[in-house]
């Protein structure tokens, strides 16, 4: 053993032998919070939360589904869309080189990812921003990949989660990124009619159109701890009111305090605190008979479930 | 220079000048002024069409956000009966850069909620620049449920710079209040018919602006964000909002060539605050249009088609 390995804490050090060579490049991360230097493949088991402050840092689009999803088969919602410069909208770049430039850093075709999969067993769909495709802004594709996602959610009964990490809606689709708002919450109204919960997790950054759409209308409305949320920016209102921001504005906890959230949740225990509120939200209003099946009739499922949720432990009426 | 003119229009400021002074000499003098006040009078209107003809997105910007362009109240003045102010929002506060309330328009009742700015320093501060506070979008939310339960048709009034960003603001959750009407207003059984009449700007806009038809003004604009924010961030320098509202196709006609706007409700010559009646008058004969159209429609169908025309935003490639 070298000096070096030596010095490493001992939960480090037995992963590091044996996985040196899939990690292709820089095997440190340093925390943008405390500054800790952290082994990378350790604060990939920690879901890119900080071992030593708790730190949440950003992650991807996939990467988010990955680790929230259970493992096993899984369908992509909408991969099949992508997005065009139909405004021919050029500022200091042109809108059609951005997302191009947009499309190779990240891999992904839009600001979206929608997955129809398992949490712990149960079918869900789960739709998540991708903060590094412009800033996760919301445009035609976002707007259609979200709608196309909770009309799974309508169609199989299913509930649907999405994570959100946007600046709002994006620019070079002007208008018509603006409209993406009353798409996705009209969408989301349909749910509600139909008593399917929806989840919306809000992490870092949540703002502008998005946060004043579909990311504040979850049946629960749940944060990552520090997540900056707002409709304005910071640097909107600070130049509109003129005064320095409070210490922690807009942050989660800020928003915990003002009744706008309805908790906080450690990425680390999001699947095991949402699958149980999700069970306890659909114990009494599932289908009778599997999803799948129920598809082609709506109406019945309503009916069909006081039958199906006799009162367990035979309280009745007082 | 005249206030009641803008930049672009300085040649026709200073043709109406001319005449006012020529009108002030009066007949007094040997030589028959009326003839020559007749002749100014033609040339500055050919000017004014000339100008108007083709006016850049910028300068249709500023002409939707002209200090003497109608508000929603003066409309309610022009062509409402009964009108009759509802306020508050049950649980905050009444916030007055958003009116609502009942009406009569020709007789058949309606709810109105529009947008409202201020005339005077006193009424801008008052209206908060028509930048709307949670409380103002919750105080539309209960009027547009309590038309939906009285079977009511709704008319909104667009004219906003956008919510207002402040501290208060974000407290009291200005994101929920415009989501929560965003979902909302795409379920109302009741027809709701959108008109922007000046500054359609973005979230604070749409908050009220989602329904079964949208009618712009033909000097109104809609948008994501103002040009100048636009700027700002794109181009790094809000000088540069005129290449941004440019870039952004903000107009009536944009959005109408978009199949966004369903009709656009042409201005007087000059625009809208220089004939204000007529502009009434024009307006309230599309809504009436629009009402006794949306009237033949039964609910379901309606909200089918509604639901339809919002799953119909947006442009991508299917590949």
């Amino acid at each position: 053993m070298s000096w070096f390995e030596k010095l490493l804490p001992s939960k480090i050090r037995t992963e590091a032998g044996s996985k040196k060579k899939a990690v292709p490049e820089g095997l440190w991360s340093k925390c943008g919070s405390c500054g800790s230097v952290l082994y990378k493949a350790e604060l990939e088991r920690n879901l890119e939360v900080c071992p030593k402050c708790n730190f949440h840092m950003r992650i991807g689009a996939r990467r988010r589904l990955e680790v929230f999803l259970d493992h096993g088969p899984q369908d992509e919602i909408g991969a099949e869309l992508e997005p065009i410069d139909s405004l021919k909208f050029k500022d200091s770049k042109k809108y059609r080189d951005r997302i191009l430039t947009a499309q190779k850093a990240t891999g992904e075709k839009d600001a979206l990812v929608a997955m129809k999969g398992r949490l712990k067993g149960q079918p869900v769909v789960a739709a998540a921003f991708e903060f590094g495709f412009m800033g996760g802004s919301m445009g035609s594709v976002v707007g259609e990949r979200f709608a196309r996602a909770a009309r799974v959610s309508l169609t199989e009964g299913i509930p649907l989660i999405s994570f959100s990490a946007s600046g709002g809606a994006r620019m070079q689709e002007a208008i018509l990124s603006l409209m993406q708002m009353a798409k996705t919450s009209a969408a989301l109204a349909l749910l509600r009619e139909r008593g399917i919960p929806y989840i919306s997790v809000l992490t870092d950054p949540t703002t502008g159109g998005v946060s004043a759409s579909l990311a504040t209308l979850g049946d629960l409305n749940v944060a990552e701890p520090n997540a900056l949320i707002g409709f304005a920016g910071p640097r909107v209102i600070e130049q509109t009111v003129r005064e320095t921001l409070p210490e922690g504005f807009q942050r989660s906890e800020f928003l915990l305090d003002h009744g706008l959230i309805d908790m906080i949740v450690d990425r680390r225990e999001l699947r095991d605190r949402l699958s149980a509120v999700l069970a306890m939200l659909t114990e009494r209003t599932r289908p009778p008979v599997e999803a799948e099946e129920v598809k082609a009739e709506p109406s019945r499922r309503e009916s069909a479930a006081p039958d199906d949720a006799p009162d367990p432990d035979g309280e009745g009426d007082a | 220079m005249n206030l009641n003119f803008l930049d672009f229009e300085q040649p026709i400021a200073e043709l109406e000048a001319k005449i006012e002074e020529l009108k002030l000499i009066g007949d007094d003098n040997e030589i028959n002024i009326s003839d020559e006040i007749a002749r100014l009078e033609a040339k500055s209107k050919a000017l004014t069409e000339s100008i108007f003809s083709s006016l850049s997105a910028w300068q249709i910007a500023q002409l939707a956000r002209h200090p003497r362009r109608p508000y929603t109240l003066d409309y309610i003045d022009a062509f409402f009966t009964d009108f009759e102010e509802l306020h508050g929002d049950r649980a905050f506060a009444d916030d007055a850069a958003i009116v609502g309330g009942l009406a009569r328009l020709e007789g058949r009742p309606v709810m109105i909620i529009g947008h409202q700015k201020g005339r005077d320093t006193h009424e801008k501060v008052h209206r908060n620049f028509g930048m709307p506070r949670p409380e103002g979008y919750r105080k539309a939310m209960r009027l547009m449920e309590m038309a939906e339960r009285f079977r009511l048709p709704i008319l909104t009034f667009i004219d906003t710079p956008g919510a207002y960003p402040g501290v208060g603001a974000e407290e009291r959750g200005q994101s929920e209040a415009i989501a929560r009407n965003l979902l909302v207003m795409a379920r109302l059984r009741t027809p709701v018919i959108c008109t922007v009449i000046g500054e359609g700007g973005s979230g604070g806009a749409l908050a009220i602006g989602i329904g079964d038809r949208l009618l712009m003004l033909q000097y109104s604009t809609y948008s994501v964000i103002s040009p100048e924010g636009c700027a700002s961030i794109l181009w790094k320098s809000a000088a540069k909002a005129a290449d941004a509202a440019e870039a952004m196709g903000i107009t009536a006609d944009r959005l109408s060539e978009l199949e966004l706007a369903d009709r656009v409700i042409p201005e007087p010559l000059g625009g809208a605050h220089r004939d204000p009646e007529l502009m009434a008058e024009r307006l309230k004969t599309t809504l009436l249009e629009y009402l006794d159209q949306l009237d033949r429609v039964d609910t379901d169908t309606l909200l089918e088609y509604r639901m339809r025309r919002i799953a119909n935003y947006g442009v991508f490639k299917e590949g």
